[in-house]
């Protein structure tokens, strides 16, 4: 115990040793093989400093798509640990810092940048504008939350991961339960990624408020971007209170005061409170932005227009507000009397209203349609039957004397899975392959798509179905062995052989894209779906400036009208357009976070505020820097139009 | 024209934070009572938050009152289920 709270290198792992000389050979190889191909200058001026929303949106899908084989490797070991009884595979401290670090990657590494991601790329372009309201912003956003996954990640070699788990509960996160840096990560990392999505929050409530394409009214918009809209109005309001906690545990930590301590006035369960505050309409923001993907989805490929649009709306307003009101069944079980657990009981059971629409919405949707299973048609339905074992089983946790049973077994974990994978993983994974031509202007494999979708979607119920039953069985969440008399140990395997068919099916996924990089045949259309929404309208792979000339709505599901009816959705001549400059600041800015945030972590004061001036510095820049953009000629928009194929 | 480009509003938005946030930390360093020091620290909040809106985020400027009142009542709504729910669930609600 005592060396391991004293290390800087984690060396007396074997496994995290053997992470370490990988991440340095990988990060080598990267390094040397960018030089030898000389594409220094293009990421540069191509990625980093980039500005453009498609440009970005594709960077967090990228580092999500990283994450998401970190997280899966978490929960591989997880799962492989407990496959047996006794077993041996991972120590009780090396486990309880890879369920925390598989959560909280999870969750804010991996889900969230997807959203994010699908959401820079598709929503500028469904609601007809060139960029978001702020390109500049958008940039330090995503390099802020870069940052902070970097941070984060470090943590498991270069002084220990956390290992109070993802919800990092006080007191055991205090200094006193929790000596390592682990918990100082946690705190710093989740700050600056929260920056970040903070800042994104507000761009595009900005964007989808004030750029709309002429005619679009609020209830012309597409569903995706209403979800999206809803989404960032949860994210401006939660996220502060994460923030404040985030600030709050630093503190307590590094600082000595009490907020979260159990004594001189401190109350250690502030933090829970503070933290489901923000958690619970975490939850949500995750989740909204998926049944916006879905809607989409099942409306181009049952060919019908949404069905219930009006009530759709205004059940996410409902979840909007809903979601504030829900977050002490969290911790029904921490001691508070009868009347506080059944008030948050009957919201929470509320919450099922608003969604039961949604889910009726979709059937109806999909009610004598001409339904083509596509590989993001299947995830779509897919997501109808098992996200709704989810739902009902957590109407079942929503009762919170019933709650005392289920806390903190098994059995929740089931649920939250079974929430959040058919809700949130599979709507990530069907807007990738849906808006994936859009981008890079070819579709990916439908064949490897498909097998890979039943790889996912079989071994996703065989991994965590059985988990059900243990929680039922009493297997609690969070113990890393348990004797062979307890009698958990087949579920836990076949649970184990599920969570292996579920990492093939990522694998599979990520060699569908390899392959359909190499081979897949090009799109001409820029619309190999036949959908409905304005992001199809214009080329595929979209020209940097979106659409040559602003679309005119009149309609819900614009661009399918005009296809039925032959009307344009242009008028007038191609104009200039202006555009916003590149700008490398956001990066180097980031990187000065990155190096607050580092000495930060491990208390090192004097370069902390040699960083934290830094930051403020190329602020004091940004305030003082004239950029005005720059115009696209019409001769250059007119021959970029020829190029890909005439005028759009 | 150095009277046009001197940003006097948030010179002195910047001044009246200082200002407020000296005053909320006095409650610390003197000896008062907890009726006093609340006092003192709710109506520098308050003043601290209007300091803010009015002439850092210039809530008044808005031509758009629909937009700007939509945020205000779900700001409020996030900010008082917030703040007299964990009071709720935390202090007056605990043991009934």
């Amino acid at each position: 115990m005592e060396s391991h709270e004293q290390q800087f290198l984690i060396l007396n792992e074997p496994m995290i040793v053997g992470a370490m000389i990988s991440i340095v050979v990988g990060a080598l190889s990267l390094f040397i093989g960018i030089t030898y191909f000389k594409k220094w200058g293009y990421l540069w001026r191509e990625w980093i400093t980039t500005v453009d929303h498609k440009k970005i949106g594709v960077m967090y899908i990228l580092v999500a798509l990283v994450m998401l084989f970190r997280g899966g490797v978490d929960a591989l070991l997880m799962r492989g640990q407990t496959a047996m009884p006794e077993n041996g595979l991972l120590d009780a401290q090396h486990y309880n810092e890879i369920f925390t670090t598989h959560g909280v990657i999870m969750i804010l590494f991996m889900a969230m940048p997807f959203i994010i991601g699908l959401m820079n790329v598709v929503t500028p372009l469904q609601i007809g504008a060139r960029d978001v309201a702020f390109p500049r912003l958008n940039s330090v956003s995503f390099w802020l939350f870069a940052v902070g996954t970097g941070l984060f990640n470090i943590s498991f070699i270069i002084g220990g991961s956390p290992d109070a788990g993802w919800s990092a509960y006080f007191p055991l996160a205090s200094l006193e339960f929790s000596p390592t840096v682990g918990n100082n990560y946690y705190a710093i990392s989740l700050q600056i990624a929260g920056l970040g999505t903070l800042a994104t929050g507000i761009n595009f409530l900005v964007t989808i408020l004030k750029m709309r394409a002429p005619g679009m009214t609020l209830m012309k918009m597409p569903m995706f971007t209403w979800s999206i809209l809803i989404t960032n109005v949860i994210i401006v309001f939660a996220f502060p209170v994460l923030t404040v906690a985030l600030a709050l545990m630093t503190m307590d930590r590094q600082f000595g005061t009490k907020f979260f301590a159990m004594q001189d006035g401190g109350m250690d369960m502030l933090w829970a409170n503070l933290f489901w505050v923000w958690g619970h309409p975490e939850v949500y923001i995750v989740i909204l932005p998926a049944f916006g993907i879905y809607s989409e989805i099942i409306s181009t490929f049952a060919r019908k227009n949404l069905y219930g649009y009006k009530s759709m709306v205004i059940s996410m307003v409902a979840i909007s507000l809903l979601s504030f009101v829900v977050w002490a069944h969290h911790f029904y079980t921490m001691g508070h009397g009868v009347m506080v657990n059944s008030v948050f009981s009957i919201t929470t059971m509320l919450i099922a209203v608003p969604t039961g629409v949604k889910i009726f919405n979709w059937l109806l949707t999909l009610h004598k349609g001409k339904i083509s299973f596509t590989t993001p048609m299947l995830y779509s339905l897919a997501f109808i039957p098992i996200f709704t074992i989810g739902g009902v089983t957590g109407v079942m946790l929503a009762m919170a004397s019933a709650d005392y049973q289920y806390h903190n077994t098994m059995f929740l974990v089931a649920h939250f899975h079974y929430v959040l994978i058919p809700g949130t993983v599979f709507a990530v994974i069907a807007g990738f392959h849906f808006w994936f031509p859009k981008v890079f202007g070819f579709r990916l494999n439908e064949k490897l798509g498909k097998l890979a979708f039943w790889f996912i979607t079989i071994s996703f119920n065989v991994a965590f179905f059985p988990l059900f039953i243990l929680g039922l069985n009493g297997m609690t969440r969070r113990m890393y062995t348990y004797s062979e008399s307890t009698g958990y140990g087949p579920l836990n395997m076949l649970s184990f052989l599920g969570a292996v068919g579920l990492g093939i099916g990522f694998i599979i996924l990520v060699y569908n894209l390899y392959w359909s990089i190499r081979y897949s045949p090009r799109d001409e259309t820029g619309d190999p779906w036949d959908a409905r929404s304005l992001e199809w309208a214009t080329h595929g792979p979209v020209p940097f400036y979106n659409f040559a000339r602003i679309p005119q709505v009149n309609d819900l599901d614009a661009f399918w009208y005009a296809k039925k009816h032959n009307k344009p959705l242009w008028s007038g001549p191609i104009e200039k357009i202006h555009m916003p400059n590149n700008s490398g600041m956001p990066f180097l800015m980031s990187g000065a976070f990155f190096g607050a945030g580092f000495c930060l972590v491990f208390s090192w004061w004097i370069p902390t505020i040699i960083f934290t001036i830094l930051i403020f510095v190329f602020m004091a820049l940004r305030s003082f820097e004239q950029d005005h953009g720059y115009y696209v000629s019409v001769e250059e928009v007119e021959r970029i139009e020829r190029e890909l194929g005439g005028e759009k | 024209m150095m009277k046009q480009l001197f940003p006097k509003q948030h010179v002195m938005g910047f001044v009246f934070s200082m200002v407020l946030s000296i005053v909320a930390l006095a409650v610390l360093a003197f000896d008062m009572s907890y009726k006093m020091g609340m006092a003192i620290l709710l109506v520098t909040a308050i003043a601290q938050a209007l300091v803010q809106l009015l002439l850092f985020m210039h809530i008044g400027e808005s031509e758009d009152k629909n937009t700007l009142y939509t945020n205000i009542i779900y700001a409020l709504f996030v900010g008082v289920v917030t703040i007299l729910g964990t009071l709720f669930t935390m202090i007056w609600g605990y043991m009934y």
